[in-house]
């Protein structure tokens, strides 16, 4: 465990709890991008590439900027004052403390599911290449033709409007 | 005598690290290895600014800075003590705490892109096995911050500015992403250094560098394009349109924190610069095959301050977009062109050696970028502009 490791298991976990107990919603959601930041690094600093870069991509990148904007698009940006905290921060926290038993508890208790494996895996991003266009080629474009749908889906939703119009 | 000038920063680091102790010797490379691209990147910052503005003029017709020192060289100094002086205003309704952090966050991602660039032969600071996808990671995370200081200004024109600003740079990282990849589909790897060597190499005097062939030619346009858009630099900068748009998400910014945006806009500039050169250009490799005796660290940074130029070139020469034109630019053009690419690319890959793919290659990019244009501009009637004057 190096100070590395402590370093950015406090900024994810300062995070984590901040986009819980925080009052206004964007601070939440900008703490959570906190910690997704820092559990990119910490993926990162385990050698597992491929995973960091991804989270850095699609959670920064997307997840947490659509977050952002859904906050901004749907809600009234002039809250009430007082307090940096949220009313209801115990029920929140409670909440997250429930998926973290849970979550902590699967893992536990695979290690009897699951044989030992090697300590350290060695799967670059090149196999991860290899084996989605090769072995699961088919779950890839399902995925991809679901998707390609939903985008369809949504430039419809957002045309209708318009075509109403005329 | 040129192997040591080629690797004399490799050497010098070396031979400063032979100093320390040995459990310190790798601590030792790291910090040289920050500190020297740091410092080579923000001294280029400032020659650049100078050389901008000098640019700028002369394709204006006016002279540019040449007040301070010989040919106004030392402008930045004078620029970055200004910015130093200034008062540092923030409103009294923004969130004091993202507001501050909001230059930081972007400077310090930006940086982090610096890491994985190859500079030269053997001078890379972190060699990743996936550092195109690293550096587009970081990429993606600049977004945030601009909405930070968007948000946190509590200005209305700042949130507008920061969601125009975000909304341009989710559209232009496509085609970006879809044109790096055609490089990447050639050289068969994620790693920058690797993607330099793939393109060593002459045949003849010329060199076996991807912008030099149909499908290089028409990725290294298209990646071109997409990193102005990216850096928000003219003809995409509506962040900077303070006369029509109240400048953009950095309007409530003074001061040393309004430099430091712009410090990250330029070194996101350099940092994308980079990365098409490796990517196209050849990376650190000579242009001709009798000039490698020439330093590679030398070629790089020429190289990078020849797209640099084009930059420059370019704001000189054309207007502003507007934002519909901007987004549909991006998605009913750039986008096509690039899945197209995409294909060609493969084609070139799977058609083997012989002069047959030339022509194939050559002949679908061609059609399709006329096609794609007829199209974009089939309700657009182009002709002289008609003034009409008050009598």
């Amino acid at each position: 465990m190096s100070p590395v490791f402590y370093l950015l298991a406090a900024i994810t976990i300062a995070g984590g709890l901040a986009a819980v107990l925080l009052k206004k919603l964007v601070h939440c959601a900008l703490a959570a991008a906190a910690a997704f930041a820092g559990l990119a690094l910490l993926f990162l600093s385990l050698d597992a590439q491929f995973a960091g870069f991804v989270q850095f991509l699609v959670y920064l990148g997307a997840v947490a900027i659509l977050i952002v904007f859904a906050i901004l698009l749907t809600r009234n940006a002039e809250e009430q004052d007082g307090g940096l905290f949220s009313r209801t921060w115990f029920a929140g926290l409670v909440v997250a403390a429930a998926v973290f038993a849970v979550i902590g508890w699967a893992v536990l208790r695979s290690g009897s599911v699951l044989p030992n494996q090697l300590a350290v895996p060695t799967a670059t991003v090149r196999d991860i290449g290899v084996a989605l266009m090769g072995r699961y080629v088919l779950p890839l474009e399902i995925v991809a033709l679901l998707l390609t749908a939903a985008t369809i889906g949504a430039v419809i939703v957002a045309m209708h409007e318009k075509e109403g119009e005329q | 005598m040129a192997q040591n000038l080629d690797q004399i920063f490799v050497l010098l680091t070396g031979w400063m690290v032979s100093y320390l102790p040995e459990w310190l010797r790798p601590y030792g490379v790291a910090v040289l290895g920050v500190v020297g691209v740091l410092a080579v990147y923000v001294t280029l910052f400032a020659l650049t600014t100078w050389f901008e503005r000098k640019g700028l003029g002369r394709m204006q017709n006016r002279y540019g800075p040449n007040r301070c020192g010989p040919f106004g060289l030392f402008q930045p100094v004078a620029d970055g003590i200004k910015a130093l002086t200034k008062e540092d205003l923030v409103p009294r309704s923004a969130d004091q705490v993202v507001h501050f952090l909001a230059p930081l966050v972007l400077l310090i991602v930006i940086c982090m892109g610096l890491a994985i660039l190859p500079v030269g032969r053997n001078m890379v600071l972190v060699d990743m096995d996936a550092g195109l996808l690293f550096f587009f990671a970081l990429g993606a995370s600049t977004e945030l911050s601009v909405f930070m200081a968007g948000w946190s200004s509590r200005n209305k024109f700042s949130l507008l500015g920061a969601m125009r600003a975000i909304a341009q740079m989710i559209s232009y990282e496509v085609p970006l992403l879809l044109s790096a990849i055609s490089a990447v589909m050639i050289a068969g790897t994620l790693s920058l250094p690797k993607i330099v060597e793939a393109q060593a190499g002459f045949s003849g005097i010329l060199p076996h560098w991807y912008v030099f062939t149909p499908w290089g030619f028409a990725g290294a346009v298209i990646f071109g394009i997409a990193a102005k858009a990216e850096t928000n630099r003219c003809p995409f900068d509506l962040p900077e349109g303070e006369s029509e748009l109240v400048a953009g998400y950095f309007t409530e910014y003074s001061g040393f924190k309004f430099a430091i945006f712009f410090i990250a806009e330029y070194l996101g500039m350099f940092s994308i610069s980079s990365v098409s050169v490796t990517l196209f250009f050849g990376g650190w490799g000579a242009p001709l095959s009798f000039l490698t005796f020439i330093p590679s660290w030398i070629w790089f940074f020429a190289k990078v301050l020849t797209i640099i130029f084009v930059f420059i070139w370019v704001r000189a020469t054309l207007p502003r977009l507007r934002q519909d034109q901007l987004m549909n630019f991006a998605w009913k053009f750039l986008l096509p062109l690039s899945l197209i690419n995409l294909g060609v690319t493969a084609l070139w890959r799977f058609m083997g050696d012989g002069w047959q793919r030339w022509i194939v290659c050559a002949a679908i990019v061609i059609v399709s970028y006329i096609v794609l244009g007829l199209w974009g501009m089939r309700r657009q009637h182009v002709a002289p502009r008609k003034y009409s004057y008050a009598d």
